[in-house]
């Protein structure tokens, strides 16, 4: 008998999902005038809940709600009194994160030990951290008297629905702005339980209002004449249509889009490590990342021993439920995204690439895709340069230091990269080099509500995170 | 008898070098008082094509130049423009029909203003990067770095509007395609000859005159530029289809809004056009 | 990679002058600190449950060194030990035994005397540590003469320890030929070599310890003496997984690994062989590739245990304290 890990399932009666919801304006929950639409769990295509379309009109009152908020009572109280506010909310993340992580995961497929040890404590670390800047604002270097925007209209994306969130929410009501945020259409429901935790914190109706919905909810958010500041998170594609949007308005923008990260590893990388660091810059969250290492770029010398390695690291990869707490990757979020990835899969296949995943059994029902690894990868394939957003990882060689830096830098998107290697000299040149905005230097997908996030080029502009964090929202 | 002046033809300053618009046409300015002053390049999209192409040539070199180093060269434009301020000041008169001394306020403010600047260059990173404490044995920095071409439509201002959009984009190791102020579009040229002798390498900054409308949307949609500063930009229609044009591949825009130039400038307009890297590296043994 | 036949002219090459081993033991990959710790407890949060945790806690037992390494060491406490290592759980006859005692070379004799009283038949190893343990500071013939003592009492693993002082200054080959002659002293003993990773302080050094006990021909290699803090941990032993898996990579031969000191509980026990069987892979999975060497970790294993069995907490009244 060998040392089969027996299933591990975190409890699901901690969270209590209800069969519809609402929409969040004004601090209520209220019935949308819009139609409902239908969340599922991508690991086992269960209907979750029902959730309200927002349509025009109840943009329209969460926008208002927002902005009599602002004017009344945001806008005037003071910055530390803002703050207490944000305390609060960090801690109550803190006291319901379970339920917060196994809610994540069910609604959003990815396992339990990511959104407990990640999404979650650092979504309540983002908070605790831009709580602290909200009587502050005028040590930040914007300005002696710094101001907020106003209304914030802010839209999220699926693949760290609370996460994205806080990112998105708490820098907003730091610098004194009321916002109305949408969550992904297929991960509404930590978003709706954010809501209630504003209302367990006693925050004031219309500071924050949470509208669930698809694109059409989304523009018709961006899009609103009394919107002052619009963040968005997720494709480049949206990204850029936003952008128009708001051309010739007075609205302020930040917009982190796609990426494709190279994950540079020379000859003289810490082996083991880099190994680990390329398996979770492209598995971790079932590469449902905007800044996942998606393409390895290995130095020529070494490249057969560290595909050897990643190969057997990525046998020991196990597959399966969310909930289960070995689980490291779970489901793809939507039958639509999964679709994607195969398509891109076969069209490197069709392409030439050389394609291998692991033996590992998907489960029957849900989107599974397993964890795949392309090698005698060039730049001319589409692989290589689309953004996939899964499991799937692009391998291509080179040979010098100065040939790594062209083909890193070879692509419009500019988010992150990722270096490995012992040489320090040679690292910080790379680092200097690379055209994103963030540099994984001997380690990848790390996050910090200190750390600023955000690209270069096509991937975005403004900064998430850190004090420039605060830029986007302050005039 | 009086001597004949030998006028100056007026070019386009492209890659370090000043050719003729390739389209071989030019359009008639007059000065202040609407008399004919001198003919002025009338650039075309593909003057505009060339610019972009010297200025991403260039961009490698400049931005991977020490900040010292560029905050001297900035501070060498400031010089040699001292060293003509008469020049200049007898250009303003004649394009804008000034006041001695308002002339030589603008003059004076231009060449304080590039001083201003060129004092940035190894500060701005101080001043908006550093340490971030990351709860983890992490070192982790910001630091700023140029957001790569910037296309600049400058305000009217015939010298200071241009010095106080091209210097802060520069200094932080940017490089540029400026569409000069269409009606007073001869100063920048000469103001060209001052940077061709100040130590800028060719292509760090291009200067193209002719009408804003129609070599604008040029830059605003080419997919090799980094950044477009609307600043010149007053027909608000227009504005909004560059920002259109611009959101193509995600350009940071700077929209154009009103403001004195002669007030002294806050740092928002190199920021806009710088890029913010995060690197992180473990720490350990 | 395969097994080739230049392999063996690879590690003797290596192995043909301190430059040499010097050059190659600083061109092993290095170890970035943060990123192995973070692995090693990555694998730390694996969840273990009922029929996994029954695996992993019978076969944490089956490759316990009991040990006894104290200065008060008495034939009276060998005997105890010893006959716990056989029926660790003597109102369980189901529960195995440890793989082996660990004690001091003049404290052999009483063990083998407990071991064989049982008709020999016990399975349970003797190990000693030996070459002046635990600092090691003493002259090659008076280690040789130590490992000599224990062999010929009966050991039939010996612990030794290596010089540290020559390991940090560089002296590399002088280490790997003191290996080489223990080795050749045990005769068919199985030989552990003990690093104390404490002292070394940085992975790099315990991967390149690693190298060079595994091409000097220990059998094993070990983390710690337990006299020095910190002794085993999970990184430092995941380094050394790391280093066997390799070592089989390059030459086909597997090398064991044993963390020793300061594992005391069933769940560090069972991250340990999550690791185990995560890095190295399953073959390390056996008392032959694996041991811990522990006392109080026993004791914790049999109450986990009987947990398992009766659905209740257990209680160190209920277990011998030996």
């Amino acid at each position: 008998m060998g040392f089969e890990y027996a299933p591990a399932p975190e409890s699901r009666s901690v969270v209590d999902i209800k069969s519809s919801y609402g929409l969040f304006i004004n601090g209520e929950f209220v019935d949308g005038s819009g139609k409902a639409f239908k969340s599922i769990s991508p690991s086992t295509e269960e209907v979750l809940a029902e959730v309200a379309e927002a349509d025009d009109h109840d943009v329209d009152q969460a926008v208002k709600a927002a902005r009599r908020a602002y004017n009344r009572v945001w806008s005037r109280m003071s910055g530390a009194e803002r703050g207490k506010y944000l305390f609060r909310i960090a801690r109550i993340i803190q006291e319901r994160s379970r339920e917060l992580a196994v809610l994540e995961s069910i609604d959003n497929g990815k396992p339990i030990k990511e959104s407990r040890d990640v999404d979650i404590p650092t979504a309540a670390a983002h908070f605790f951290y831009y709580a602290g800047w909200a009587d502050k604002l005028e040590y930040a270097g914007y300005g002696p008297d710094p101001q907020p925007m106003g209304v914030a209209g802010q839209v999220i994306p699926w693949n760290f629905p609370f996460l994205m969130l806080a990112w998105k929410i708490a820098p907003a009501l730091a610098c004194g702005n009321t916002v109305v945020l949408k969550p992904a259409e297929t991960t509404p429901l930590t978003a709706l339980l954010f809501a209630e935790i504003c209302q367990q914190a006693d925050l004031p109706p219309g500071v924050v209002n949470i509208l669930t919905g698809a694109g059409a909810t989304g523009q018709a958010i961006v899009s609103h004449d009394d919107v002052d500041k619009v963040a968005f998170t997720g494709s480049t594609d949206v990204g850029r249509a936003i952008a128009k949007a708001v051309a010739g308005s007075r609205k302020k923008v930040t917009l982190e889009l796609g990426g494709k990260a190279a994950n540079i590893v020379f000859d003289d990388a810490p082996v083991d490590q880099a190994v680990e660091g390329i398996v979770n810059g492209i598995f971790f969250n079932q590469g449902h990342v905007c800044c996942a290492g998606s393409r390895l770029l290995v130095q020529e010398s070494v490249a057969e021993e560290v595909l050897a390695k990643l190969k057997r690291r990525m046998s020991t990869l196990r597959v399966g439920d969310p909930l289960d707490k070995n689980t490291d990757i779970g489901a793809i979020n939507s039958a639509e995204q999964l679709a994607k990835i195969r398509e891109l899969s076969d069209i490197g296949e069709a392409e030439g690439a050389g394609r291998w995943s692991p033996k590992c059994d998907l489960p029957d029902h849900g989107f599974w895709f397993p964890p795949t690894i392309f090698t005698g990868v060039t730049a001319a394939h589409r692989i290589a340069r689309e953004e996939i957003f899964g499991p799937v990882l692009s391998v291509i060689t080179f040979r010098t230091p100065k040939e790594a830096v062209e083909k890193a830098n070879n692509t419009p998107y500019g988010l992150s990269a990722g270096i490995w290697s012992d040489k320090g000299s040679r690292t910080l040149w790379m680092a200097s080099q690379l055209r994103a905005g963030v540099v994984w230097s001997n380690t990848f997908n790390r996050f910090d509500p200190a750390s600023p996030f955000g690209g270069y080029k096509e991937s975005g502009y403004g900064r998430e995170g850190g004090r420039h964090g605060l830029e986007g929202y302050l005039k | 008898m009086t001597r004949i002046d030998v006028r100056k033809t007026y070019k386009l300053y492209i890659g370090g070098a000043f050719p003729r618009s390739e389209s071989g046409r030019s359009y008639a300015v007059n000065d202040a008082r609407g008399r004919f002053w001198a003919n002025a390049s009338h650039a075309s999209r593909k003057d505009a094509r060339d610019a972009v192409k010297a200025a991403r040539a260039a961009f490698g070199g400049w931005s991977s130049r020490t900040a010292y180093n560029r905050g001297q060269v900035v501070y060498r434009i400031a010089e040699v423009l001292e060293d003509r301020r008469e020049q200049f000041e007898a250009e303003l008169r004649t394009a804008e029909g000034l006041t001695a001394a308002k002339a030589r306020t603008y003059v004076e403010a231009a060449i304080d203003r590039l001083v201003w600047y060129a004092g940035w260059a190894d500060k701005i990173a101080q001043v908006t990067g550093g340490a971030n404490q990351v709860a983890g044995p992490y070192f982790n920095h910001s630091a700023p770095e140029p957001s790569g071409v910037i296309a600049v439509v400058a305000p009217s201002g015939p010298l200071l509007g241009l010095v106080s959009v091209i210097a802060p984009a520069i200094v932080t190791g940017n490089t540029t395609v400026v569409i000069a102020s269409e009606p007073h579009p001869l100063t920048s040229i000469t103001l060209a000859e001052v940077m061709a002798t100040s130590d800028v390498p060719g292509g760090v900054v291009n200067i193209l005159t002719g009408p804003q409308a129609e070599i604008a949307p040029w830059l605003a949609s080419h997919m090799d530029v980094n950044g477009i500063d609307l600043t010149g930009v007053t027909d608000d229609e227009l504005a909004r289809n560059l920002e259109i044009e611009a959101a193509e591949n995600l350009k940071r825009v700077r929209r154009p809004g009103v403001e004195d130039l002669l007030a002294p400038p806050a740092l928002d307009r190199m920021t806009t056009f710088l890029e913010t890297k995060t690197v992180w590296h473990p720490m350990g043994i | 990679m395969t097994v080739t036949s230049s392999t063996a002219s690879f590690l003797a090459d290596a192995t043909s002058s301190d430059a040499a081993l010097r050059r190659f033991l600083h061109g092993l990959p290095g170890v970035d600190q943060v990123g192995a710790e973070q692995r090693a407890a990555g694998l730390g949060t694996r969840s273990i449950k009922t029929s996994a945790k029954e695996f992993a806690i019978d076969l944490a037992i089956r490759m316990v060194d009991l040990t006894t390494l104290e200065g008060a060491d008495t034939p009276g406490k060998v005997r105890a030990l010893s006959t716990k290592a056989m029926h660790p759980d003597p109102a369980d006859p189901t529960c195995p035994s440890t793989a082996a005692v660990c004690v001091y070379p003049d404290m052999v004799p009483f063990a083998k005397e407990t071991l064989s009283h049982a008709g020999g038949t016990s399975g349970v190893h003797i190990a000693a540590v030996a070459t002046a343990f635990p600092s090691g500071r003493a002259a090659l013939d008076i280690k040789l003469a130590d490992v000599q003592d224990a062999v010929e009492a009966g050991a039939d693993e010996i612990d030794m320890v290596i010089d540290r002082g020559a390991f940090l200054s560089g002296r590399y080959l002088e280490v790997y030929e003191e290996i080489v002659a223990v080795r050749e002293a045990v005769g068919d003993a199985h030989l552990k070599v003990i690093f104390e990773t404490g002292e070394l302080q940085t992975y790099d050094n315990v991967r390149r310890a690693s190298w060079l006990a595994m091409m000097a021909g220990g059998h094993f290699i070990k983390t710690s003496t337990g006299k020095i803090q910190p002794a085993a941990t999970l990184p430092v032993t995941l380094v050394m997984l790391e280093a066997v898996r390799d070592f089989r990579e390059v030459t086909g031969q597997m090398v064991g690994v044993k963390p020793a000191g300061g594992i005391r509980s069933s769940k560090d026990a069972i991250k340990y062989l999550v690791m185990v069987n995560e890095v190295a892979g399953p073959d390390w999975l056996d008392p032959d590739w694996f041991r811990f060497g522990a006392s109080t970790l026993l004791n914790d294993l049999l109450m986990q245990r009987t947990k398992m069995q009766t659905g209740r907490y257990s209680g160190p009244d209920y277990f011998t304290l030996d």
